[in-house]
């Protein structure tokens, strides 16, 4: 029930009430329809998820970079905390740059951890 | 491919994969169960089974639309396109679904005139380029197929055709879930939702699940970064006793649906009181017909179809393995009665049926010791 | 010094027991081997030793000759990169390359249909001279017939090509041992895709070529490079890569281990089987070929066929293994794997 790929508008097309668009995946274009979009009406140069020749929905590359830098800090954060934790820095203070583990917002940076702490 | 590499990337993957196995460490055995047929197929194509630990089970769910329809809904297909002024059209997976009397493809062979189409409106197209004959489209899928359907009926009725019709099989995927959930062999921990149905329906139909069955889903993507990051989801949720619905497929599912086409679903179709499902029996108001209003292009209203139930044979475990009870090499006929090429249930015809899925991916496979490749 | 075959692994007795022809019969996948090996192989060449090849060897009072047949079926006649005219030469000329024989001279077989306009048929007859005399071969004789209109989808053409065997190869599943290096020639997908989108019946469009072509200079390449390495090879046209290498695991009875990023396939190849769920691995080819080079002969393979024209496109996609016995896997680098399996009859796209 599933298969749905992204696709770019490249031109927007009508033939009597009917909504068509050509979108372009890499370098494939195909004509789809657009009419369930009628809320939201893409223009060329929107990406759009293509499901049995009509647009289901807009792709937000705003969201999709999102999920990328999610990803990317996966494991970051809570594996820094982990090795944070267990300088117990509360009672090194000559550890260096290292800030309360208890409050690592998700901006927070780890200090370069270096092999001699251990 | 925009919107597709970035979530296919390896060193992500990797990565991702490491998190999890942080996440889930060695002590609790989780169930997942992935609802939709999509996702089954994405978990093989991609082997993630390979990459997640062994604690975390992947069960495949019953969202495969091919998969649920009972044979006697094929056979009331074709039986209208016995009829040699009918063209039967559906989409490339029902070609090899078995009938009681063969597929649409062996049908084709024996003269019927079978169509594949890529879309509801090609269809249409076909219609309006044969106007002597009639085009039946044998519809099938959840809700993120239905719209489609639904507007090309919308769009036939607006232009006057007057030889197109529908025989119509779309299903809801909210009842299968309960279907799962009411079932007492099943014991599952958590959800990864069904990405491309959302886009129609949104996230709120999953509430209940979350708050009655008090077990996390997390709506999916399809691409591996989506399914993993999913399972991160899940496993947070999870440790921390959670249960919410959360939308990992941000990007492109609306929390609310999408209005318009959830309007054209319900100008057209109505829900029917009950329908039949192959392997987990009748469950009501879980499959859609249309509306009086529509009645013209309801193939099962403008002929006689014979209506007859089949069951399947008793040897075949399909419902079984549909609510993810049993694996697909648990079922008896699995590999010696039945596979790809000579399917006995529709799991092992379709692409996305765990018992296919399975066969053609997995059953050979031996752990690789070495990856790379000079 | 050509040697002469040697009796290979026979396949597995396989019975036909299909009541009827299907479409898939002709697809080039497991419906197809199990009418060749379980129908005709028994029936018709009961005598005959070795695996079934692209090619037979015939021993003829000492002088060891190949010797093929394919017939040409495509509709649309004409699409972007060639018509059946080419399909039907090379085709020929390129089972016979991978029997390690460089095709001498055709027979041809038109199968017309009446009604089928004088100037169609022309032209594919000049396509034809062109594609001989690019790859070399004489066309010395023919046969014609019509059929009534409606029998046939304008043209079927057959051809049949003897060759002699080049010098210092021997093609022989069994002679495949782990360790092995697949090699394949090009970018997969382009002709199945090309007819696809030819047809006009997606409304779809891409810059896209089928690539029929002879790849005969690029294995006399190969051969003259790393001829004592080469152990198999084959044209992956109906059913494609992933159906072929599943003949070769079957035939040598060891595992093949592909890597998903080392597949060359173009990307509007790529893009028409996403938006069709197709798999590149299972679409026909009419210009590529595959070979399995021992290890220490793949450096020289692969320079031997980056300085043909035609052959810059090459990779090793791969090797063999013990395991999986009989069975082709295709690993991505991120760690999953998957089971590639021969296809069951025509590719069917999906919606799910």
């Amino acid at each position: 029930m599933c298969l749905a790929i992204p696709g770019k508008i490249v031109e927007l097309m009508s033939s009597g009430d009917q909504d068509c668009a050509m979108v372009e995946v890499v370098g494939v274009r195909r004509k789809i329809d657009v009419g369930l979009l009628s809320e939201d009406k893409p223009v060329p140069g929107d990406w759009v998820l293509i499901h049995v020749g009509f647009a289901m929905s807009k792709i937000s590359e705003a969201d999709a970079t999102d999920q990328m830098n999610t990803l990317r800090a996966l494991g970051e954060v809570e594996g820094a905390m982990q090795e944070v934790q267990g300088y117990g820095l509360d009672h090194d203070p000559d550890h260096g740059s290292g800030g309360d583990p208890n409050d690592a917002p998700s901006e927070y940076t780890p200090p370069p951890i270096t092999k001699a702490i251990q | 491919m925009r919107f597709v590499d970035e979530f296919r990337e390896p060193e992500l993957i990797s990565k991702t994969a490491e998190e999890i196995r942080r996440l889930a460490g060695t002590e609790r055995h989780y169930r997942m169960m992935e609802v939709c047929g999509g996702h089954t197929h994405a978990i093989y194509r991609f082997g993630l089974k390979d990459i997640l630990p062994e604690n975390i089970e992947l069960i495949h769910g019953p969202g495969c639309p091919v998969c649920v329809l009972p044979m006697g809904r094929i056979d009331d297909g074709l039986s209208i396109a016995k009829d040699p002024n009918v063209i039967f059209a559906a989409f490339g997976d029902m070609m090899r679904v078995p009938g009681t009397l063969g597929s649409p493809l062996e049908h084709k062979a024996r003269g019927m005139d079978v169509r594949i189409v890529y879309s509801p409106s090609d269809a249409l197209k076909l219609a309006r380029l044969n106007p002597d004959r009639h085009v039946m489209f044998f519809a099938i899928g959840f809700e993120t197929t239905a719209p489609s359907t639904a507007l090309t009926i919308k769009r036939a009725k607006g232009e006057g055709i007057h030889n197109f019709s529908v025989f119509c099989n779309h299903v809801t995927i909210i009842p299968a879930i309960r279907a799962i959930l009411d079932s007492p062999d099943m014991r599952l921990d958590a959800f990864i939702g069904p990405g491309h149905v959302s886009t129609v329906i949104g996230c709120r139909p999953y509430e209940w699940i979350a708050q009655d069955a008090r077990k996390p889903i997390a709506v999916s993507g399809f691409e591996p970064l989506d399914m993993l990051q999913s399972v991160v989801m899940l496993l947070q949720q999870l440790k921390k006793g959670e249960a919410k619905v959360e939308n990992q497929y941000k990007r492109v599912v609306p929390w609310e649906g999408n209005r318009a086409a959830l309007k054209v679903m319900a100008e057209v179709f109505q829900l029917r009181p009950y329908f039949e499902w192959r392997g987990l029996g009748f469950i009501s108001q879980s499959a859609l017909r249309l509306r009086d209003e529509y009645a013209e292009f309801d193939a099962e209203q403008r002929f006689n179809v014979p209506g007859i139930r089949v069951t399947d044979p008793k040897a075949a475990q399909c419902g079984e393995v549909l609510k993810g009870v049993l694996k697909p090499h648990q079922c008896k006929l699995f590999g010696r009665e039945c596979t790809p090429e000579r399917p006995v249930g529709a799991l092992m015809v379709s692409s996305e049926g765990s018992c296919a899925a399975y066969f053609n991916y997995e059953h050979r496979k031996t752990p690789l010791t070495q990856l790379s490749v000079a | 010094m050509s040697a002469p075959i040697t009796t290979g692994v026979k396949p597995q007795a396989i019975r036909f027991r299909d009541p009827q022809i299907e479409m898939a019969h002709g697809a080039g996948g497991k419906a197809s081997r199990r009418l060749v090996e379980g129908l005709f192989a028994p029936l018709l060449y009961g005598n005959s030793p070795g695996p079934l090849g692209d090619a037979g060897i015939v021993d003829l009072g000492g002088t060891h000759i190949a010797i093929t047949t394919d017939s040409f079926v495509v509709k649309p006649l004409t699409f972007p990169g060639g018509s059946i005219g080419e399909l039907a030469i090379n085709g020929t000329v390129n089972d016979l390359a991978v029997s390690g024989a460089k095709a001498e001279a055709l027979v041809v077989t038109y199968v017309l249909e009446a009604g089928l306009p004088s100037s169609v048929l022309e032209a594919e007859v000049r396509a034809m001279a062109k594609a001989a005399q690019a790859a070399g071969v004489r066309i010395c004789g023919g046969d014609t017939k019509v059929v009534e209109h409606g029998k046939a989808d304008q043209m079927y053409i057959s051809t049949t090509g003897i060759g002699r065997l080049l010098h210092g190869v021997v093609i022989d599943p069994a002679s495949v041992r782990p360790g092995d290096k697949i090699l394949l020639s090009g970018p997969i997908g382009d002709h199945g895709i090309t007819i696809l989108l030819a047809r006009g019946e997606l409304d779809m469009e891409a810059d896209l070529r089928s690539d029929t072509r002879s790849v005969l200079s690029m294995v006399e390449a190969l051969v003259g490079a790393a001829g004592p390495g080469v152990r198999w090879m084959r044209d992956p046209t109906r059913g494609g890569a992933g159906t072929s290498l599943n003949e070769l695991a079957r035939d040598c009875g060891l595992g093949i281990v592909l890597q998903e990023e080392k597949i060359p396939v173009r990307d509007a190849v790529r893009g028409a089987c996403e938006l069709l769920g197709l798999d590149p691995l299972h679409i026909a080819n009419e210009g590529q070929f595959l070979a399995v080079v021992a290890a220490e002969y793949a450096d020289a393979a692969m320079n031997a066929l980056s300085l043909v024209p035609g052959g810059e496109g090459a990779q090793i996609i791969g090797e063999v293994r013990e395991q999986p016995a009989g069975a082709v896997l295709i690993a991505t680098s991120y760690g999953g794997s998957r089971i590639i399996d021969m296809l069951v009859g025509d590719p069917l796209p999906r919606i799910c």
